[in-house]
């Protein structure tokens, strides 16, 4: 049985009604070179078995690595719990409830997830979540043309420091709009934006993103850099690494008066990385901005009788009701994986989830002080690191990763297409979940790598014809 | 029975308009549109300054119920706004016609003002759509 209600006859006898002959006709004032015509790139449906062995298939390839990579998606432990209870019947949905306040439970879980990060960033308002950490981005940066009114350039200053996906998926969105996105370069020694290199006089910026641990995992001089977007009418749009805040400066309490926008991936936050998603995005901003605020905002009131209740709130900037003025459209956000986080930080609680930064920090820079001493192998930055550096290779990166990557182990991510001044290099992290006998492995398994790419070639070859 | 006082003039988005002495307009919305917006929640304001043609939306009023724009009736700079619905929002439920007034507006062409709907035409209006 399909599970489309239209029948065949149904479709007719509404067209008959409206007076049209074909669906094509509702569609025909848009033009032809609009059209996306068909979904080629999709391939043909199959049974529920051939789909159940392709995902199984899929979902093996995943298993059993070692995984050194970090660049936005990162390995933590996840306790048991935390899914047992995401997916019990009660939470089990995608979705923020259409019949909002019959769903008291829902809201206050999603009410309890903005009061922890508000609380995790030092802001004052959190969302209930939006779609991933890119598009959160995107999505502070439509937000700050709404909400600095007193800018007219629709300029963003956005350093090369931040996640090179982050920035394609934030042009894509707003380049249509006006918006430009400014580059701003990075200081090659520190890896970081230097605030001696900021113009003295910048012209009209709209905002300033800060990217804190920075792509490179170095961490930016956040303070003067605020300060300085402040001090030119600038707002400030902070993405940071939400595991990061439990031991760095929340992002509230940078410089003199704090970062106006917060957003980030929320993956971190007890979802897997498997192979890339589902993640959530977050964003939280103070409470004069909160009405250019896109997603849902959960409030808790209390009703006629007197008794504590959750509800929406703030929807006048939803599109039900504000159309196309909307603040966003996006408002089925990540409801399960908000549930995740919220009983992933709820099971950890404040002191949990600082040993496991300080453990990530502490994790990296054995691995660092490990790779260091295999020899052919150079940290690149000078600064201060979270959980992630960057390391240039004397051998060729991507055959040295492929060569490991036979081995079960995935060892970094390779900087050269977006980086390509940073020569031969790879970006690497090392979270709570490694331990001394992963990193042995790592770094032997490299020394012999070495030596087999670095070895005389045999002299006796095979002979090849043609 | 919404007020309609018959000395202002009147926008069919239901904006009021007043004529100051030094040549300016006193803009707020109709006695009428508040009954329809509902309490009012919040009030974003025009930047002093900003030059807008007729029709563009300046200002939002929001409601418990609805977030609507404000328009300009006039081609003109900002030179005012009522700094007071910030916190007092209500003060455009309480009292449209006066300390519920929303932002002053310097007015490119002085003679436009006497282009604007009469009282009797936006009574007529409002019927209408009653």
């Amino acid at each position: 049985m399909p599970f489309i209600p239209h029948t065949d006859p149904d479709v007719e006898d509404m067209l008959r009604t409206i007076g049209a002959h074909d669906i094509e006709d509702l569609f025909a004032e848009i033009p032809a070179q609009l059209r996306a015509e068909g979904l080629g790139a999709i391939p043909a449906g199959v049974s529920e078995m051939e789909i159940s062995r392709l995902m199984r298939e899929r979902a093996d390839q995943d298993s059993r690595t070692l995984c050194f990579a970090g660049a936005g998606a990162y390995e933590h432990h996840i306790p048991a719990a935390v899914w047992e209870l995401t997916t019990r019947g009660e939470f089990y949905t995608a979705y923020t409830p259409y019949q909002a306040e019959a769903s008291q439970g829902t809201l206050q879980l999603l009410y309890e997830y903005q009061s922890m990060m508000a609380s995790l960033t030092a802001m004052e308002v959190s969302n209930a979540s939006l779609y991933d950490g890119a598009s959160a981005l995107a999505e502070a940066v439509l937000m700050a043309v709404r909400a600095n009114r007193k800018s007219k350039s629709k300029r963003i200053l956005m350093p090369r420091t931040v996640h090179p996906d982050y920035r394609r998926v934030t042009n894509n969105i707003v380049r249509n709009q006006g918006i430009v996105l400014d580059e701003l370069d990075f200081d090659l020694e520190g890896g970081y934006i230097d605030p001696a290199s900021l113009p003295g006089d910048p012209g009209d910026i709209t905002a300033l993103v800060i990217p804190q641990p920075n792509f490179f995992g170095v961490l930016e001089e956040v303070d003067a850099l605020v300060d300085w977007a402040h001090g030119h009418g600038a707002l400030v749009i902070a993405v940071v690494n939400p595991i990061s805040l439990a031991i760095l400066t929340p992002p509230g309490e940078w410089g003199e008066t704090g970062a106006d926008i917060v957003c980030g991936e929320g993956q971190p936050l007890g979802a897997p990385l498997s192979s890339g998603g589902p993640y959530f995005g977050f964003m939280c901003c103070r409470q004069s901005l909160v009405r250019q605020m896109p997603g849902r905002i959960i409030g808790r009131t209390t009703d006629l009788e007197g008794k504590t209740g959750f509800t929406l709130t703030l929807q006048a900037r939803e599109q039900h009701i504000r159309r196309s003025k909307a603040t966003s459209n996006i408002c089925t956000n990540q409801g399960l994986l908000v549930t995740a986080a919220t009983i992933y930080m709820t099971l950890l609680g404040p002191q949990g989830l600082e040993r496991v930064a300080q453990a990530c920090h502490a994790n990296s820079m054995k691995l660092l002080a490990a790779l260091n001493e295999t020899g052919g192998v150079k940290k690149l930055f000078s600064r201060p690191l979270f959980h992630e550096a960057v390391l240039q290779f004397d051998l060729p990166v991507k055959d040295v990763m492929r060569a490991l990557s036979v081995q079960g182990i995935i060892g970094g991510v390779s900087l050269a297409d977006d980086y390509p001044e940073l020569g031969n290099s790879i970006l690497i992290c090392a979270t709570e979940t490694k331990t001394e006998a992963d990193i042995k492995t790592y770094t032997d398994s490299l020394k012999r790598i070495a030596v087999r790419m670095t070895a005389n070639r045999c002299p006796v070859q095979p002979k090849m014809s043609g | 029975m919404s007020n309609v006082p018959q000395e202002l003039r009147y926008t069919k988005s239901h904006e009021w308009i007043s004529l100051n002495d030094d040549g300016s307009v006193t803009v707020g919305i109709t006695d009428h549109a508040q009954h329809l917006l509902g309490d009012l929640v919040f009030v974003e304001l025009p930047e002093i300054g900003d030059t807008y043609t007729e029709g563009d939306d300046c200002a939002v009023v929001e409601s418990v119920k609805a977030a609507s724009d404000t328009y300009c009736p006039l081609d003109g700079e900002i030179i005012a706004h009522n700094e007071a619905l910030s916190d007092k929002p209500e003060l455009i439920n309480q009292d449209p016609y006066g300390e519920g007034w929303i932002f002053k507006l310097k007015p490119d062409d002085s003679g436009a003002y006497d282009a604007l709907m009469d009282a009797d035409a936006y009574n007529e209006l409002i019927a209408e759509e009653d």
